[in-house]
């Protein structure tokens, strides 16, 4: 079941075909609700409802005679008799503030890029201080200093690469120090532009010899434009080079022609289209439906020594996340992130982003309302896939633990409870498979996916 | 004649800026010619694809957007956001602590090595290798082992700004006139009496150039320091617009660090002449 789904919505799948109207069968919707949360209810009703619920079991412990009383007086007059003598929203309020946070001013770090939206917009939309918390969100200049800051204790939790946390952890990179990731920022939102003069290369097999850039080694971006390159038939390591830049610098690099393309997040993408200097390729969601792009991490110390800020901190994202998941909402996020204080990047920028409304840079104009979406789940068979594709690269070698690895860093679990105390229907399991470019991956078969690569690092 | 050569110098600088922003602006006019495109597309994009902009902003762009942050300085719109005054203040405070910092090692040592044969030469293998070191090359150790951004940046400022201040130290020091401190020697002054009375005043000329060269160091050093660490200050602030892709502030903020780095020299400027005396 879809995570922001209302359990109690009577008019749930009782529509022939599907629901959203968004795909033909009811089967597809179900597969591509799976993969992604659909917005519901307010968080508010979402509180009371858990809170009643646990209140009627309590008056009423057996299921048959509540089910009895319900019947009787109709589901609204029992939760009104209820409230007269039971104070419903108080307890919602307490229930929602659950325990005081020990530690109430967090420092929050992020990179300025649209796949930050959730923890951006979670300050100035006040989802931090819904939770009790005192959150400054803090630009950073790049990963390498978000991971050190982090690592320093100077900022509390951090948006990172949905990869850097296991890199972290498993000491990739720095030293290791067990980070853990209790939500996914984004899913899709990124996007392989070319420079304009590549209008006509437009397979993959013509691109030998050519300079892309990407943000950072361990980063999803990474792995995917590797991955979309292999299944083409070029070699990553050989055929073509890929570089390590800061975003910024890619627009201003393919504008002075000194790289070919790259592969970064949506709003760097759509800057290099806004600016004249590129053209959408093609779209990351093109290449895996749904796939994870930034994540929201901790240190595992931070947990422990603050529990309860940490629980309050993630269900602040969350609750953003839910927020920013709806496609009415994302006009209000774009102008609300867009200020020299947070992503600070033109509004009409931002808005063909978060829209999906967007110029490709070739004169015509794309509407794919899932381009960046938001789904806060962090499922462990990502985390699996990851470390595939971190072996089958050469970054990390030997025997990997997929397993082990994936359960400590993403914290499933913990966000399960968190999400089904807020009255979310979190997936049973914390692992799927899924399919990038076609190609199914089974998250309990991890190294029979990586033994069926042609291409990949000789080790 | 000063005056008239101070006159038609002023003249010729005048010529020479007014000749400059001519032609800045004549290169980055707009061409105003771009591929014909649908309304509805041409509004998802910026003025450099729409109306031929130049990429570059011209002398008018950047004056009109200096303008207007000259006009408020000391905004704070939350913490990643504050006027260039606040920038600029936190540069110079970190510029200032990490100065003062060499200061106060790098003179009372230079003292020591300079009236120390044997110490000059023990040392003198270190400093040679330190010196050239790029203060980038600082900044990813001192982030590890430091663990705070602010600290590390102050250390760096602090370990780029020593070495000129050392060296000349050393060197004027070593070099004050045999003559002055055998005579020194012979009225029996002692060794902390003579270091003040002698050696201090002959070697301040050479100290005070060593601590002008570094002030220009230390600035030099601060913008590329909080770019890389982020937060606050000046090149926090080109590294945010950059980010942007504001040339139009970057080119701003390099004007004011100008501004400000000429400034500190003058002040270390003033200050040698003041101990300067005729031989």
């Amino acid at each position: 079941m879809s995570t922001f789904d209302n359990p109690f919505d009577p008019d749930r799948k009782l529509q022939a075909g599907c629901a959203c109207g968004q795909h033909r069968s009811a089967a597809e919707h179900e597969q591509a609700a799976a993969l992604r949360c659909e917005p519901t209810v307010s968080e508010e009703k979402r509180y009371e409802g858990v809170v009643a619920s646990a209140v009627m079991r309590a008056m009423f412990p057996q299921d048959l005679a509540r089910r009895a009383f319900l019947k009787s007086v109709g589901a609204s007059t029992a939760l009104a008799a209820l409230s007269q003598f039971f104070p419903l929203k108080t307890a919602t309020e307490v229930f929602a503030q659950a325990g005081a946070p020990e530690k109430k001013d967090l420092k929050v770090g992020f990179i300025p890029i649209t796949c930050a939206t959730p923890i951006i917009m979670a300050a100035p939309m006040g989802f931090y201080s819904k939770h009790g918390l005192n959150v400054e969100v803090v630009k950073t200049a790049g990963w390498a200093v978000i991971r050190d800051k982090t690592i320093n204790k100077e900022y509390d939790a951090a948006h990172m690469l949905a990869p850097m946390p296991i890199a972290i952890s498993l000491g990739l990179g720095a030293n290791a120090i067990p980070f853990t990731v209790p939500a996914i920022e984004n899913i899709n939102g990124q996007g392989i532009v070319l420079a304009s003069k590549h209008k006509d290369k437009r397979d993959p097999k013509d691109w030998k010899g050519l300079k892309f850039a990407i943000p950072f080694d361990y980063s999803m971006h990474n792995y995917l434009l590797r991955y979309y390159l292999a299944e083409h038939g070029i070699d990553p390591d050989t055929d073509l080079q890929l570089r390590s830049v800061p975003p910024p610098e890619m627009v201003a690099n393919l504008r002075a022609d000194n790289i070919d393309g790259f592969l970064a997040p949506d709003n760097i993408c759509q800057r290099a289209i806004y600016d004249g200097v590129g053209f959408m390729h093609l779209l990351s969601k093109e290449i895996w439906d749904g796939h994870p792009c930034c994540s929201f991490a901790a240190s595992r110390e931070f947990i422990t020594t603050a529990p309860n800020s940490f629980a309050a901190l993630t269900r602040a994202i969350v609750d953003a996340t839910a927020y920013a998941s709806k496609a009415e909402n994302r006009k209000q996020i774009a102008e609300a992130i867009a200020p020299a204080n947070y992503i600070n990047a033109p509004v009409t920028v931002l808005e063909q982003v978060l829209t999906g409304t967007y110029a490709d840079g070739l004169g015509g104009v794309k509407t794919d309302a899932k381009r960046v979406d938001f789904d806060p789940f962090p499922w462990q068979s990502f985390a699996v896939w990851m470390l595939t594709q971190m072996k089958r690269w050469g970054q990390i070698k030997g025997d990997v633990d997929y397993k082990a690895v994936a359960e400590q860093v993403y914290l499933a679990t913990d966000t399960k409870k968190l999400m089904t105390e807020m009255g979310l229907s979190p997936p049973a399991s914390a692992y799927k498979s899924f399919a990038v470019m076609g190609k199914t991956f089974d998250p309990a078969k991890p190294e029979d996916y990586l033994a069926s690569f042609k291409i990949r690092k000789s080790s | 004649m000063t005056n008239t050569l101070r006159l038609r110098a002023g003249l010729v600088s005048i010529v020479l800026l007014a000749a400059f922003l001519g032609v800045w602006h004549l290169a980055t006019r707009s061409t105003g010619t771009t591929t014909t495109m649908s309304p509805e597309y041409a509004k998802l994009m910026g003025l450099t694809a729409t109306q031929g902009k130049s990429a570059m902003p011209g002398p008018l762009d950047v004056g009109a957007k200096l303008w207007e942050h000259l006009k408020r300085p000391f905004y704070d719109n939350g913490p990643n956001d504050k006027g260039l005054g606040i920038q600029l203040a936190y540069s110079i405070a970190r510029v200032g602590t990490g100065y003062l910092l060499a200061v106060l090692v790098a003179i009372p040592l230079g003292f020591l090595i300079g009236m120390s044969p044997l110490l000059s030469k023990a040392l003198d293998p270190f400093i040679q290798v330190l010196k050239p070191i790029s203060p980038l090359a600082w900044m990813p150790l001192a982030l590890y082992t430091i663990k705070d951004s602010s600290i590390s940046a102050i250390f760096v400022i602090f370990i780029c700004s020593i070495w000129p201040m050392l060296l000349n130290t050393v060197f004027g020091v070593a070099s004050v006139r045999k003559e002055w401190i055998n005579v020194a020697r012979t009225l029996e002054v002692g060794t902390v009496r003579r270091a003040f009375t002698v050696i201090l005043p002959a070697a301040a000329p050479t100290i005070l150039t060593g601590m002008r060269i570094s002030i220009g160091i230390a600035w030099l050093v601060i913008v590329a320091a909080e770019m890389l660490v982020g937060g606050t200050g000046i090149g926090y602030f080109v590294w945010n617009e950059w980010n942007n892709l504001s040339i139009t502030n970057v080119i701003i903020a390099i004007l004011l660090i100008g501004v400000v780095g000429m400034l500190l020299d003058q002040i270390l400027a003033r200050f040698t002449r003041l101990v300067t005396f005729p031989e």
